[in-house]
């Protein structure tokens, strides 16, 4: 089982049950929509930007519980983040979930450190990062679905 | 179809030899016995067919149809009797009727692209059900975009059976093909092919039955159910990868254009005019996969050897009593709960995703597949994204099912 603890770590099984803004910003002025075609998860993250701040974030969909947890995280330790640092901290979480990540990180990723386990499920990975790539997307502006695929 | 009622007992089984003609089976996955519930996705294979394959390449490895010397007319001779096998296995009244495919994929889009442009012009249509496998809605879908002509879609009940009603008054005028599974993959549902083989031959229409999950477990009869295709690919009937059969009525077969050209399937090729090959070489271009076509037929006669009855009374009472344990789970909700079914256990757990289903249960050994199972108008009709689906074969136990159910105790576990 201690292998199965490092991927579904209380902290994410946590959040996975109860994801936190979990909402449709109705003033959103980025969105974009990321789907999973292998086993249907389907989110869609709203962004509120202030110039090139993201003064607020939500997601709402559907997916497993380390693509709902990853997705929850991530509207926590973008929200109040430039454009590009919510770039960089992709690059980090992208690193550790692919299990590129450098020894010493710095500390950066905190509380998303919790995912580390997930390289050891290489199939996890696009559930883990669903959500980071449909953020990209909603940076980007872009207009149609991305896919994991 | 019902397998359930033939009086056959399961004594006439005995799983633990059986499980032994499976090499892949003896090993541990995780540290814990491997139990294989991914059969409808692939089964695994007997030493008989990995042996054949095997014997194939070191002795006999030479091209078709074509070499005078010896190796080339013995390849030739053990892949015809591959093709002899295959036809018998259908019951179908010649070996011209079967042709050699890469899969049931492969033999639809051959009837598709070859039949329905012959025969489907604009307007018509071509009338399908609710349950198919990928397989069987693209290539029609690809074939009425280039046709103008319209598929239609017959709906299922919420147990995931056809209804019969529905269908017959779908069936009209302007329907020029049939298309339906004979198992579904995602709800383990049986169709009753022979009503819907007479329902549709009363209005002349012809019948392609995808057969894909019901070779491994039902007695298959081309010439009883009557159907006009019949497509099943050997790897899920413990055969290799890349290798199927398409069966087909010889009088369709040889008014219909061939599927692909190339060698093999030609008398005499010149610039002014090519003469075709005869059935069944006519739709067979090319090299064709003869070590797959060996395999092929050794994995039939290994499923004769046993008797597909035997196995699928065996299957039958292994699936129930995993039904029944996996149904008593607080949280489990079954989809597809036909009267009649075939090794499909297909559910999803409150609030609990089936990937995470499935990697938990990965870690304790157990091999299950998630997802939409190439089906995901089935998953839409039940209002869901995926389902966890555990598929059974002749070689899974009573064990292993009760170890499917302490590994569902233990996903709920993780998430309670």
């Amino acid at each position: 089982m201690s292998d199965l603890r490092d991927l579904y770590q209380d902290v994410i099984l946590e959040h996975s049950k109860a994801p936190r803004n979990y909402r449709e910003i109705a003033a959103a002025n980025h969105k974009a929509e990321g789907y999973n075609p292998l086993c249907g998860d389907r989110f869609t993250v709203y962004l509120d930007m202030e110039g090139d701040s993201i003064r607020d974030i939500s997601f709402q969909g559907s997916g497993c519980a380390i693509s709902k947890a990853s997705a929850s995280m991530m509207t926590q330790s973008v929200k109040g983040k430039t454009k590009a640092e919510a770039e960089q901290l992709f690059k980090r979480f992208h690193d550790l979930v692919t299990g590129h990540a450098p020894a010493n990180d710095g500390g950066e990723l905190g509380k998303l450190a919790v995912f580390s386990g997930v390289s050891e499920f290489p199939v996890r990975v696009k559930c883990a990062t669903l959500a980071w790539h449909t953020l990209h997307a909603a940076l980007e502006g872009k207009q149609e679905a991305i896919s994991t695929e | 179809m019902s397998i359930a009622a033939k009086p056959v007992s399961n004594s006439r089984l005995d799983v633990e030899r059986v499980r032994a003609d499976f090499p892949i089976l003896q090993q541990k996955v995780h540290g814990k016995p491997l139990v294989y519930l991914d059969n409808a996705a692939t089964s695994q294979k007997p030493r008989a067919v990995i042996e054949a394959i095997t014997r194939y390449y070191e002795g006999t490895n030479a091209n078709i149809h074509r070499g005078v010397h010896f190796l080339s007319e013995h390849a030739t001779e053990e892949y015809e009797a591959g093709r002899r096998v295959a036809q018998g296995f259908l019951n179908a009244a010649s070996p011209s009727e079967i042709i050699f495919v890469r899969g049931t994929t492969e033999g639809i889009n051959l009837v598709a692209q070859s039949y329905g442009r012959a025969h489907i012009q604009a307007g018509d249509e071509i009338l399908i059900t609710d349950m198919e496998h990928h397989s069987n809605i693209v290539p029609w879908q690809i074939l009425c975009d280039e046709r103008s002509a319209k598929l239609r879609v017959a709906p299922i009940n919420d147990r995931g059976e056809l209804i019969l009603e529905d269908f017959a008054n779908l069936l009209g005028p302007k329907t020029k093909l049939v298309a339906v599974t004979h198992v579904s993959n995602a709800l383990g549902t049986i169709n009753p092919i022979r009503r819907i083989v007479e329902m549709a031959h009363g209005r002349g229409v012809p019948v392609l039955v995808d057969g894909a999950q019901a070779v491994p477990h039902l007695k298959v009869d081309v010439q009883a159910l009557d159907c006009d295709f019949y497509a099943f690919s050997g790897h899920k009937v413990y055969g290799p990868t890349g290798i199927g059969v398409l069966y087909g009525k010889a009088a369709l077969l040889d008014a219909m254009p061939p599927y692909q050209g190339g060698g093999d399937m030609i008398i005499s090729v010149s610039f002014e005019k090519t003469i075709y090959n005869k059935l069944p070489y006519k739709f067979e271009a090319g090299t064709p996969d003869i070590a797959g076509v060996i395999g092929l037929g050794a994995a039939l006669k290994y499923v004769e050897g046993l008797g597909i009855e035997n196995i699928g009374a065996y299957e039958n009472e292994v699936v129930s009593y995993a039904t029944a344990a996996v149904s008593a789970i607080p949280g489990i909700r079954l989809i597809g709960t036909a009267r009649e079914k075939a090794s499909v256990l297909s559910f999803v757990l409150d609030n609990i995703h089936p990937h995470d289903i499935g990697t938990i249960l990965d870690q304790e050994g157990i091999a299950i597949r998630t997802g939409h199972h190439c089906s995901q108008p089935v998953m839409k009709r039940f209002g869901i994204a995926a389902t966890a689906r555990a598929s059974f074969a002749v070689y899974n136990t009573k064990d292993e099912a009760d170890a499917l159910v302490r590994g569902i105790e233990k996903v709920r576990e993780v998430f309670a």
